[in-house]
């Protein structure tokens, strides 16, 4: 589906916890996640601590939408 | 001559253990065969037997990548087989990855044959169908007979290191080692008859395969982030409670669109995932933890982001075919831009 979207001529960025498979299938702006069945939670935290979390995965979401890539990229989180 | 001694790595869900609610739990080493092993040593009779089987949640292999391989490693070495079966994981996709990521492990580390099967369209086939033989086999535990017969024969074959054929021969998928081999008819017999059948509108098989490269390049990066319209989507199955459209849990064949204008946070009295493929609990207790709508929000008060696009598109990507993804997504790209959508984050599971 990152694929499609990104073939329509919108820039993507692909939030997942199992990396190597955004790769294989190409996306071209990854960022890493939490865990599959949460990726952008954590229910070990508080609803506070977990909105950080998510917070950051967002932003790092944006920031790699608002960068030049040529290849495929990840884009780690800063926690 | 004693029996080929087997090591069989299988998931939580094989082993009986449990579904999506147990795929966390760590790889354990059981004596013998259990579930699909049972299979293999029916197949081999006196020849071969799976004297202990590796069970590991999909959750907990492929979240602690490293680790996990570590462990089922050490596993496998303790038992000193002389061969390594991963799977048959079908269409699974964590699994899939797993299989390949542990029998390349095996391979690379212990030095003794592995093979693992899975479908064509498992993720993990083409990360590893280079690296180790794997068997194509059907998209569903139902195919596991059919599995077992073609892996069975071809495992003893590698145990033994005979000489392995071409992948047509063998049912293992092509992994771009070519092997020479005598065909019955001379080239220009086949030529013609593939002509005569294409001519016909007949299936035919090419000897030619092109490979498909499917790379889309990268868009241009959003300059302007402040007044940019971001659109989120999802293959995690999120979904208005009761999910009014019925997506299925897995094979999905549609993919909703869902108003959010107004929603500031995906609470659990409204929103819920309709995925099958990976334990619900956590996405139902708050779908932010799937869809960011909440995060988003607060950026676009602040002014980090233009607008929340006021729909989001959702599918449920548990088995679903590549062709009905691709389908989907090319679908709503159009409505994205036709509403003037400058950016999309999808997530997934």
């Amino acid at each position: 589906m990152v694929k499609e979207i990104e073939r329509a001529g919108l820039p993507v960025v692909h939030i997942c916890t199992v990396t190597p498979i955004s790769m294989t299938v190409g996306a071209n702006r990854i960022v890493p996640a939490i865990a599959i069945p949460h990726p952008l939670g954590n229910p070990a935290l508080t609803m506070e601590e977990e909105k950080h979390i998510r917070r950051k995965i967002v932003e790092t979401a944006l920031e790699a939408l608002e960068t030049e890539v040529d290849d495929q990229t990840i884009f780690d989180v800063k926690y | 001559m004693s029996k080929i001694r087997v090591v069989q790595y299988i998931n939580q869900f094989f082993a009986q253990i449990g579904g999506e609610e147990k795929a966390d739990i760590p790889a354990e080493l059981r004596e013998g065969p259990v579930g699909p092993g049972l299979a293999f040593n029916a197949a081999w009779g006196d020849e071969a037997e799976v004297v202990a089987t590796i069970i590991c949640g999909d959750s907990y292999f492929n979240e602690n990548l490293e680790k996990a391989q570590a462990e089922v490693l050490e596993m496998v070495k303790s038992q000193n087989p002389d061969m390594f079966i991963a799977g048959p994981a079908f269409n699974a996709g964590r699994y899939g990855v797993a299989c390949g990521t542990i029998a390349k492990a095996v391979q690379d580390n212990l030095n003794i044959p592995v093979l693992t099967g899975m479908y064509v369209e498992n993720p993990g086939a083409d990360m590893f169908k280079k690296d180790v033989y794997i068997v194509a086999t059907k998209n569903s535990a139902a195919g596991m007979r059919d599995a077992v017969k073609k892996m069975a024969p071809f495992a003893l074959k590698l145990a033994r290191h005979e000489a392995i054929g071409a992948s047509c021969e063998e049912g293992y998928m092509p992994n771009g080692v070519r092997v020479n081999l005598f065909e019955k008819e001379r080239g220009s017999a086949r030529a013609v008859k593939m002509l005569i059948a294409k001519l016909n509108g007949k299936p035919f098989t090419t000897e030619f395969p092109m490979p498909s490269f499917d790379r889309v390049a990268p868009n241009p990066a959003v300059k302007d982030m402040a007044h940019a319209t971001v659109a989120l989507c999802t293959s995690g199955g999120i979904v208005p409670l009761g999910n009014p459209d019925h997506i299925e849990s897995s094979s999905a064949s549609h993919y909703g669109e869902y108003d959010i204008e107004g929603v500031m946070d995906l609470d659990a009295a409204h929103w819920a995932t309709a995925h099958g493929g990976y334990d619900p609990v956590y996405a139902n207790e708050d779908a932010d933890r799937v869809l960011p709508v909440d995060v988003l929000r607060e950026m676009e008060k602040e002014g980090r982001i233009g607008k929340l696009h006021n729909k989001f598109y959702t599918t449920v990507g548990n088995g679903t075919a590549v062709a009905s993804s691709k389908a989907f997504a090319a679908e709503y790209a159009q409505k994205l831009k036709a509403d003037g959508v400058d950016c999309v984050i999808m997530t997934s599971t």
